[in-house]
C-alpha cells in the first residue's frame, strides 16, 4: 500500500521487561526461623524472584506487515507480545510505543470457569469493550463459529465441564470476534482439531485484512511461513536475528538442530 | 502483499522522534484521571456483568443457590440472637438489645466483607488482568457491588428483625437509604485502597483478620455504644467516636429504632460520614488508579 512512506504502527525501543514472582519459596527458607532471619539480616527475600524475560527488545513493525515472532519456550515471546499490549509494564529506561490500542489475541484469556459458555462470552466481549448491544448481535455467531455446540448444547453448561480443546476454541471465539488496529496473535492457530483450525486461519487472514499490523506468535513453522513476510527471532528475551521469514527462519532452524 | 522489510538497524530519527512523528502513545500510559473516569464509564456493562457472574459464579454449585444471599444474614442473626439474647441475656442494658445487635453486625458486615474480598481484587485476578485490557478499578468496583446486592437482602432481613421486635414504622426509617449509599461509596474506595496495596503486599492478606476483629471491637458491634464514653476519654475517645464503620452503624440505629443512645447527634454524624465517604472514596480511587499500569507486573 504506502510503500512510498512506511507508517510506523509499533515502535520497541531497549525494552527490558521483568517479572516479580511471589511464593517461590525454596526447601530451605520454609522455617519461620529463616524467614525471620532474612529479614533481620535485610536480605532481599526470596519468595519474591525477578524473571528478566525480555532484555533490551528494539524494532519497527509498519502498517500493513504481518510479523512471525519465533524463539524456543520460554525465550520471552509471550512477554513481548503483553507488553506490546501495554499489559505488562517495560522497566525505565526503554519504551514501546504503538498507534491506537493493540489486542492480544491470546487462547490464555482467563474466564470463569464455573460460568456457562454463553456467560462467559458476553463476559468476554463486555471486557473488550462491546456495548450490550453489539454483544447481544454476536453471541450466536462466536457460538456458532467456535463449534462448541456440534454436540449438544453445550453453551448452557458450565466451562469447567468443556475439553482442553473446546474451551480454547471458544476464547479465540471471543477474541477474534472484535476488529483491531493491531492484532497479536499467540498460539491460537495452534488450538483445536484440524477443521477448527481452517476455520480460525481463515478468520486471522480476515482480521489481518482489517488490521494495520499482526503479530504472530507460533510453534508452527508452516503457519508462520504463511502469513507472515518478516520474522523476527528472540531467544532467552535477546532479538537474535530480524529481517524476512525464510532467512530468520533458516537460521533458528540450524541453531534448534545443533 | 509482495513487500519484504529488512530492518536489522535504522538510521535516522531515533525511536522517540519517530514514534512523536507518527502520534503513537507509549504502550501502558498512564491515562489522566478524567480520562481513566471516562474509560471507567464506558465499562459500566462490564463491572455489572462480572458482578453478577461473581455471584453466580460462588452460588452456583450450591444446591439452594440465590437463596443464600437471604439465609446467610438470617443465620447470621440467629447465631447472635441464640448467644447474646438467649444464653447472656444482655437486655437489660439496652431497650431492643436484638435489633440493636443486629444492626451492628449486618452494617459491619458489609464493610468487612468488602475489605476481605477487595484485598484480593487484584491479586486474585491477574490471568485476567495479564489477557485483557480494561480498566483495572472495574474489579474492585464490582466487588464493592456484589457486597451491595447482598446488602439489599441482608437489610430486608434486618428490617424484619427490627420489625418484629416491636419498633415502629415511621418516616425516618427512609434515612437508611442515604445512609447506605454513603457507606458504599466507603466500602469502593477502601476496596481499592486495599486492592492495590494487596497486589503488592501480599502478606496484607494474612493481617486482615486481625485488623478486622480490632475494627469490630472499636465500632460498638457487640456492646452498646455507651460503653466507650464510660471507660475511655480524651484522644482515645476520640478516635473510637471517629471510626467511619461506627458512624454507619450509629446512623442505621439511629434510622430504625426509637430509643437508642447514640455516639453524637445526628447532625454531628451524617457530616462525619458524609466526610468519610468522600475521603475515602476519591482517595482510594485516585490511590488506584496511580497504579493502573503496574497491576499486570504482579
Amino acid at each position: 500500500m504506502a510503500d512510498t512512506e512506511r507508517v510506523p504502527t509499533i515502535i520497541a525501543d531497549n525494552a527490558h521487561i521483568i517479572y516479580r514472582i511471589h511464593g517461590s519459596i525454596g526447601p530451605h527458607q520454609s522455617s519461620p526461623l529463616s524467614s525471620f532471619k532474612r529479614l533481620v539480616t535485610r536480605q532481599k527475600s526470596t519468595a519474591i524472584r525477578e524473571v528478566h524475560a525480555v532484555k533490551g527488545a528494539s524494532f519497527v513493525a509498519y502498517r500493513g506487515e504481518a510479523i512471525g515472532l519465533i524463539g524456543t519456550n520460554g525465550s520471552g515471546k509471550s512477554t513481548l507480545l503483553r507488553a506490546i499490549a501495554g499489559l505488562l509494564p517495560v522497566e525505565r529506561g526503554g519504551a514501546i510505543y504503538a498507534s491506537g490500542q493493540p489486542s492480544l489475541l491470546g487462547v490464555n484469556a482467563a474466564l470463569m470457569n464455573d460460568l456457562s459458555g454463553e456467560r462467559n462470552v458476553t463476559l468476554g466481549c463486555l471486557a473488550m469493550g462491546m456495548t450490550p448491544a453489539q454483544v447481544k448481535e454476536k453471541v450466536d455467531d462466536i457460538i456458532e463459529f467456535s463449534g462448541i455446540n456440534e454436540r449438544g448444547d453445550f453453551s448452557s453448561l458450565p466451562m469447567r465441564t468443556y475439553s482442553s480443546g473446546m474451551s480454547a476454541r471458544l476464547r479465540f471465539a471471543i477474541a477474534a470476534a472484535k476488529k483491531h488496529d493491531v492484532l497479536l496473535i499467540d498460539e491460537a492457530l495452534a488450538t483445536g482439531d484440524a477443521k477448527f483450525r481452517k476455520r480460525s486461519e481463515q478468520r486471522v487472514r480476515d482480521l489481518r485484512a482489517e488490521a494495520g499490523t499482526v503479530f504472530l506468535v507460533s510453534h508452527s513453522e508452516q503457519s508462520i511461513r504463511d502469513t507472515c513476510e518478516r520474522s523476527i527471532w528472540l531467544e532467552g528475551g535477546v532479538i537474535k536475528a530480524d529481517g524476512p521469514t525464510e532467512d530468520v527462519m533458516k537460521e533458528y532452524e540450524t541453531f534448534v538442530k545443533k | 502483499m509482495a513487500q519484504t522489510t529488512v530492518v536489522e538497524s535504522y538510521t535516522g530519527p531515533t525511536p522517540q522522534e519517530l514514534a512523536r512523528k507518527y502520534g503513537l502513545g507509549t504502550a501502558g500510559r498512564l491515562p489522566s484521571l478524567p480520562e481513566y473516569t471516562r474509560q471507567l464509564w464506558a465499562y459500566r456493562h462490564f463491572i455489572w456483568e462480572f458482578a453478577s457472574a461473581k455471584v453466580s459464579a460462588a452460588l452456583g454449585n450450591t444446591r439452594l443457590g440465590m437463596i443464600w444471599q437471604v439465609l446467610t444474614p438470617l443465620i447470621n442473626a440467629g447465631v447472635y440472637y441464640v448467644i447474646f439474647g438467649v444464653l447472656l441475656n444482655t437486655k437489660r442494658d439496652t431497650d431492643n438489645f436484638i435489633a440493636y445487635l443486629c444492626a451492628g453486625v449486618f452494617i459491619f458486615g458489609y464493610t468487612q466483607s468488602v475489605v476481605q474480598t477487595g484485598v484480593q481484587a487484584v491479586s486474585g485476578n491477574l490471568g485476567l488482568i495479564r489477557a485483557l485490557h480494561f480498566p483495572r478499578a472495574s474489579l474492585p468496583i464490582s466487588i464493592a457491588l456484589v457486597e451491595a446486592r447482598n446488602m439489599i437482602a441482608s437489610m430486608a432481613v434486618l428490617i424484619a428483625i427490627v420489625l418484629f421486635t416491636g419498633e415502629p414504622i415511621n418516616w425516618q426509617w427512609l434515612l437508611i437509604i442515604p445512609a447506605l449509599l454513603l457507606q458504599t461509596i466507603f466500602n469502593a474506595g477502601a476496596a481499592m485502597l486495599v486492592s492495590r496495596l494487596g497486589s503488592k503486599l501480599h502478606d496484607l492478606r494474612q493481617l486482615i483478620p486481625f485488623i478486622m476483629r480490632v475494627w469490630l471491637y472499636g465500632s460498638a458491634v457487640l456492646y452498646p455504644v455507651t460503653k466507650y464514653t464510660e471507660h475511655l476519654h480524651g484522644w482515645k475517645l476520640a478516635v473510637i467516636e471517629a471510626n467511619p464503620v461506627l458512624v454507619f452503624i450509629e446512623l442505621i440505629r439511629h434510622a430504625l429504632m426509637e430509643n437508642v443512645t447514640l455516639a453524637g447527634s445526628p447532625m454531628l454524624l451524617w457530616t462525619e460520614a458524609a466526610v468519610w465517604a468522600l475521603v475515602v472514596g476519591i482517595g482510594g480511587y485516585a490511590y488506584f488508579w496511580r497504579g493502573e499500569k503496574g497491576y499486570g507486573r504482579g
